[in-house]
């Protein structure tokens, strides 16, 4: 109870409201215009925080990540067209009720979802904070190296399909981080002399190429859409609530999947969603609706996503370790105010943490008041033009990158990450693991020197039991990654020998056909065959 | 007809060949570099070399870059890739309209260089109309004033607000 009071203290002042209401209503307002996104806006926003007090910045930040999944299920219902995008299942379900004459009740559903998975969350963490500042401690150096290394190769092994350049465009993070002085042995790395290159390459420039720069790129090649938004109709928006009661298995179970999916490095909202999704269809009673406006896959898509934020804070408050981008982001609003996330952390400031998840619950009830009154209004906002939108992120990427130190040389530096983020989205590759090999390659070359500083023999690295059990599922997530690689290459040279027309190689069957010869079955059915070939010239 | 290896890879053909090529080209020659850019310490253990990490990062980046590019369907460039690099090279023109605003904004002040910028990139993106001009002139003030004026982000004052009599300066150079 004395925490909780200690936490309410922290928060009941003028800028924290100040901050709560901002970030609600920019989240909310980010999250409803296709094409920005809450990284987008945390990127550009991340700089101006760095001048206010820790609490304040990252309640912005977290009212951000926490709100734009709530806005950015309006245009996805609505018009079809993912808000933010983890909102793309939204529109599986919601854009369908939309179709046969029930936006507002899609609408409504999706919000109260959506406020269900945000408070579930930060309930669950607000519980679950004792046992974690129990178990933080227990993470040394090594610890934090492996699970470091994990959320790496979780990064990586998540993008299907893609899994090999993921790894390398970590690699880029990884390496990117080690450019400028080395902070042990002072001497300097892959800087070419260059004076700009010695004091390193700063994430946040990186961040804002990479996230806002290439967007404003991409929004100003592309074509203005016309948009036709729907008039607001079938059912109230506070009906929502009493549906979502009529479902609480697949609300709560989503919003666990959600949970434990965000604490989880480099897994996050879609995993939470997918699974989620799958389950709901499973176990529902009218599994063929899904797809054309169910209100359960609305429910399992929106309730996955808002479990994630407060859950994601998880790794990074308790351990210093960001599961993603924009929790990766949100590590260097600590480190600029001195306040190392970690252990240390949950022992020394858990009135903070607690603060910040009682921010997060306050967050929720914002957003979801001022959705059910600003519904009608927020609507237009999709309505920007595309161009304009590129525009507009351009002039505000400025502020974000020249407010750091002033410097152009970063303002070339953010344009040609912008340029590579652009061509990343072209080639619909992922930009997320250079972010994470930056930061998690940092965090990895000092807890790695640190570690093994008291490791005489390689299995002492693993000796300690949270350690082992790390090491034992970095063994299991690349055991299965390596399974999933095996059976899709047999399920590829399946389909390949189901769609060929033509012999494989001629050569190869001339092959067979001179082996078979010349095996001693051949030859003894030769030998066989010549005694009747002989048999029958003797009857002539 | 595209083979089944060609319909199971994540993402579109174009540009694929030509930036796995670029990836690894890069990698291979910074990597080239390691003995130049890096130093190898001596009583120093293997993982605290200053060498070690970015060999990891390098290597990561030749070995999967290459095995991506082992791995791509596709041997040869076709016209779309010709197509997609000049889209590419496209996107340069914005590149340099940033680095315009950059270099204009310390010189002629942030206010004055943002009024410029906007106005004029919408021009440029095919706005040309009385309302989306006005909208870009608010857009620009209300972006300085709350960046500047009230969140007191860093950007200093221009070059130019230097020529402003004594109070008017301050007043340009702190807020606007």
């Amino acid at each position: 109870m004395d925490l909780f009071l200690s936490a309410l203290d922290i928060l009941m002042r003028w800028d924290v409201a100040l901050a709560l209401l901002a970030g609600s209503v920019g989240g909310v307002l980010i999250g409803a215009i296709p094409g920005v996104g809450p990284a987008v806006a945390i990127a550009i926003l991340l700089p101006a925080t760095f001048s206010m007090d820790p609490i304040v910045g990252l309640t912005v930040l977290l009212g951000i990540y926490g709100s734009s999944m709530y806005g950015g299920s309006i245009p996805a219902i609505l018009i079809n067209t993912p808000g933010t995008a983890v909102n793309a299942l939204t529109t599986y379900d919601g854009y369908p009720m939309t179709a046969r004459g029930e936006p507002r009740r899609a609408l409504s559903l999706a919000y109260s979802s959506s406020f269900f998975g945000g408070i579930f969350s930060v309930i669950c963490l607000i519980l679950f904070a004792p046992v974690l500042a129990r178990i933080a401690p227990m993470f040394g150096s090594r610890e934090i190296f492996l699970a470091a290394l994990l959320g790496i190769i979780l990064v990586v092994v998540a993008h299907r399909g893609q899994a090999l350049m993921a790894g390398a465009l970590a690699a880029f993070g990884i390496f990117l981080q080690t450019i400028g002085m080395e902070p042990v042995k002072y001497s300097q790395r892959y800087t070419f002399d260059q004076p700009f290159l010695q004091g390193g390459i700063n994430l946040i420039v990186v961040v804002l190429g990479l996230f806002a720069l290439s967007q404003a790129f991409v929004l100003l090649t592309t074509e203005d859409e016309k948009i036709r938004t729907t008039r607001l109709a079938g059912g109230n928006l506070f009906q929502g609530l009493r549906e979502l009661a009529r479902h609480p298995r697949v609300a709560s179970v989503s919003a666990g999947f959600g949970v434990i999916m965000g604490m989880i490095p480099g897994v996050g909202e879609f995993t939470a969603q997918f699974m989620s999704y799958t389950y709901a269809q499973r176990t529902s009673k009218r599994p063929e609706d899904f797809g054309r406006g169910s209100s359960e896959g609305l429910i399992a898509a929106e309730t996955a996503n808002n479990a994630v934020p407060a859950a994601a804070m998880v790794p990074l408050l308790a351990l210093g370790i960001p599961g993603e981008a924009l929790t990766a982001m949100m590590l260097s609003v600590f480190y600029v105010h001195n306040v190392v996330p970690g252990p240390g952390l949950f022992q020394n400031d858990m009135d903070f943490v607690v603060a910040l998840y009682i921010a997060l619950l306050i967050l929720n009830v914002l957003v979801l008041v001022f959705l059910l009154v600003a519904t009608r209004s927020l609507i237009q906002v999709v309505r920007i033009p595309n161009r304009f939108l590129g525009v507009c992120i351009l002039t505000l990427s400025f502020v974000g990158v020249y407010s750091l130190r002033n410097s152009a040389t970063d303002c070339v530096m953010a344009a040609v990450f912008g340029v590579l983020g652009y061509l990343l989205k072209r080639l619909s590759l992922p930009a997320v693991p250079i972010i994470l090999g930056m930061v998690l390659g940092g965090i990895m070359e000092v807890k790695l020197r640190a570690g093994m500083a008291r490791v005489k023999t390689p299995l002492d690295m693993i000796d300690r039991p949270v350690s082992f059990i790390l090491f034992l599922i970095i063994v299991l997530v690349l055991g299965i990654h390596i399974r999933r690689l095996w059976l899709d290459r047999h399920d590829l040279k399946e389909a390949e020998w189901q769609s060929k027309h033509r012999s494989t190689s001629f050569g190869r069957l001339l092959l067979r056909r001179k082996s078979s010869f010349l095996m001693e079955r051949g030859k003894l059915h030769r030998a066989r065959r010549l005694t009747w070939y002989r048999r029958l010239m003797d009857l002539f | 007809m595209a083979t089944e290896r060609e319909r199971r890879f994540a993402g579109p053909r174009r540009g694929q060949l030509i930036f796995a090529l670029a990836f690894v080209a890069l990698s291979l020659l910074l990597l080239a570099q390691i003995g130049n850019q890096t130093i190898w310490a001596a009583k120093t253990r293997f993982f605290a070399q200053p060498r070690f990490w970015p060999v990891v990062g390098l290597g990561g980046m030749v070995v999967m870059g290459g095995l991506h590019l082992y791995r791509l369907p596709w041997r040869r460039f076709t016209v779309q890739d010709r197509v997609e690099l000049r889209r590419w090279l496209a996107v340069l023109e914005y590149a340099l309209w940033f680095m315009a605003y950059v270099v204009l904004a310390p010189v002629i002040g942030y206010l004055p260089a943002t009024l410029v910028f906007v106005p004029a990139l919408s021009w440029r993106m095919g706005y040309r109309s009385r309302q989306m001009m006005m909208i870009s002139v608010v857009f620009a003030v209300v972006v300085v004033v709350l960046f500047k004026t009230v969140l007191s982000v860093r950007i200093p004052g221009g070059l130019i607000y230097d020529y402003l009599p004594g109070a008017l300066r301050s007043f340009f150079i702190l807020y606007l």
